[in-house]
């Protein structure tokens, strides 16, 4: 097992909350890593919306949900957060007062005096495809990722998908496999063109097949796929007969592990807090942003900032027990000033 | 005010009115209908507001962006008469409109 990353402050997710909590713990003198299951910060901004508006940030008219997330990098860039991408906690356990011990999907493992969950709906998981009895042959026959090129060799591969995940897959995989055949329900790809390019350069070499229609039925035994049944748009079907099945059907959100936290919920899907300082019932335990739950929450990106000002006051007394915390404006506090390297 | 009536898989219709500048999903959400989930609130970028346009309003209401088409991708028993609600903004023209959600959204 790996030795301990010791710090002041874990944040869990690396949407616009949790790196402005960054900013304001950091003014505090907090010191913080965050984690984050995606390969890139800035959350649902940056995976769903980088190119949509977004309005309601005050005192900035009009500005895109990558936009918004660049800007907050560079807002935090004083503070020197560390980041740890494409990571997910499993498990968090209370071994002090507040002291947690958090351990990774990647065996990971952080001893921080406060957690702030700022995980918005939760993390990104693939997505699973509308196909009856799936659960079955995942992991087994079917997967939404591919770990090693090598346990695909010499097997006939089923990839569905239109997207840069399903062409890439395709491309990388095409050597390996004894197979392949890409599925997708339509002939234009979102995929980058040059991707499609070549992978249709390949069917014209007879190397693979690409197919139209969508996935309607598997058929198998014992988690081991044999075959699919394929639907035409025109509603006709045909068989693919395939020893592994790899669809690529994006992402959606998933709450994941934090619901066995010990932490009060709301509904079982948000953590319930006090709005004086965004706590959970687990002290040390804070949650901002779209994750938490109080009367009157609004997922506003705007709200999850003021949660996270006031989240940061109280970490201060749990990371510094018993030293007075002075408030001060960024405007006027040259100490303030200095930790932004402005003064 | 433009009235849309809504099926669900079930075969249960529900029409409710619609304002003219919003869109077919705003106005399933507004009004409680079920079947329509609207994930992302509207920005066409997931695909829970899947609906089925019938046949006969396919022309006016039309045929979905290059951007929807990707999105619809994502979503469940696709077919050719599908569109993301969010993307169908009520007009006068539309009066009368029916959709119909599938049996679940992605």
């Amino acid at each position: 097992m790996s030795e301990a990353i010791k710090t002041d402050v874990l944040i869990i997710g690396a949407g616009p909350c949790g790196l402005f909590a960054v900013f304001e713990l950091g003014l505090l003198d907090m010191k913080a890593h965050v984690i984050d299951i995606l390969d890139k910060v800035g959350g649902q901004c940056a995976e769903l919306y980088p190119e949509k508006p977004i309005y309601d940030i005050p005192g900035i008219p009009y500005i895109t949900g990558q936009g918004i997330c660049d800007s907050l990098m560079a807002q935090i860039t004083p503070f020197g957060a560390t980041f740890h991408l494409q990571e997910m906690v499993e498990s968090i356990q209370k071994i002090g007062d507040p002291l947690f011990r958090i351990k990774t999907d990647r065996d990971k493992i952080f001893e921080v005096k406060v957690i702030v969950i700022a995980a918005g709906g939760g993390s990104f998981q693939p997505k699973r495809p509308p196909i009856p009895g799936i659960e079955a042959y995942e992991n087994t026959s079917v997967f939404y990722s591919v770990r090693q090129l090598e346990s695909f060799r010499n097997k006939r591969l089923l990839i569905v998908g239109g997207g840069d995940s399903a062409l890439d897959w395709t491309l990388n995989l095409a050597p390996v496999a004894s197979h392949l055949t890409l599925l997708h329900r339509r002939s234009d790809f979102r995929a980058a063109p040059d991707s499609v390019n070549k992978m249709m350069a390949l069917v014209g070499e007879g190397k693979i097949d690409f197919v139209l229609g969508q996935v309607s039925v598997l058929q198998g035994e014992g988690g081991q796929i044999a075959k699919a049944i394929v639907k035409r748009t025109d509603g006709s079907a045909f068989e693919i007969a395939c020893d592994a099945l790899l669809p690529f059907f994006g992402l959606t959100m998933k709450l994941g592990p934090i619901a066995s936290w010990g932490m009060d919920m709301k509904d079982g899907e948000y953590v319930l807090v006090d709005t004086a300082a965004f706590e959970s019932s687990v002290p040390g335990i804070f949650a901002i942003g779209d994750i938490n739950w109080y009367p009157g929450k609004l997922k506003l990106i705007l709200s999850g900032f003021h949660e996270g000002a006031l989240m940061a006051q109280k970490a201060y007394h749990y990371v510094y027990p018993g030293k007075r915390l002075v408030f001060q404006y960024t405007t006027s506090s040259t100490s303030l000033q200095k930790k932004l390297g402005v003064a | 005010m433009p009235k849309i009536t809504y099926i669900d898989h079930q075969g249960t219709p529900r029409t409710v009115d619609g304002e003219i500048g919003s869109t077919v999903m705003e106005t399933a959400i507004k009004n409680g209908v079920p079947g329509i989930e609207a994930e992302c609130g509207g920005a066409c970028a997931c695909a829970t507001c899947h609906v089925y346009v019938d046949d006969v309003w396919r022309p006016k209401v039309g045929d979905p962006s290059p951007m929807e088409e990707d999105m619809l991708d994502f979503g469940y028993d696709v077919k050719a008469t599908s569109r993301l609600s969010c993307q169908i903004k009520v007009t006068g023209e539309l009066d009368g409109l029916v959709v119909r959600t599938p049996e679940r959204q992605a």
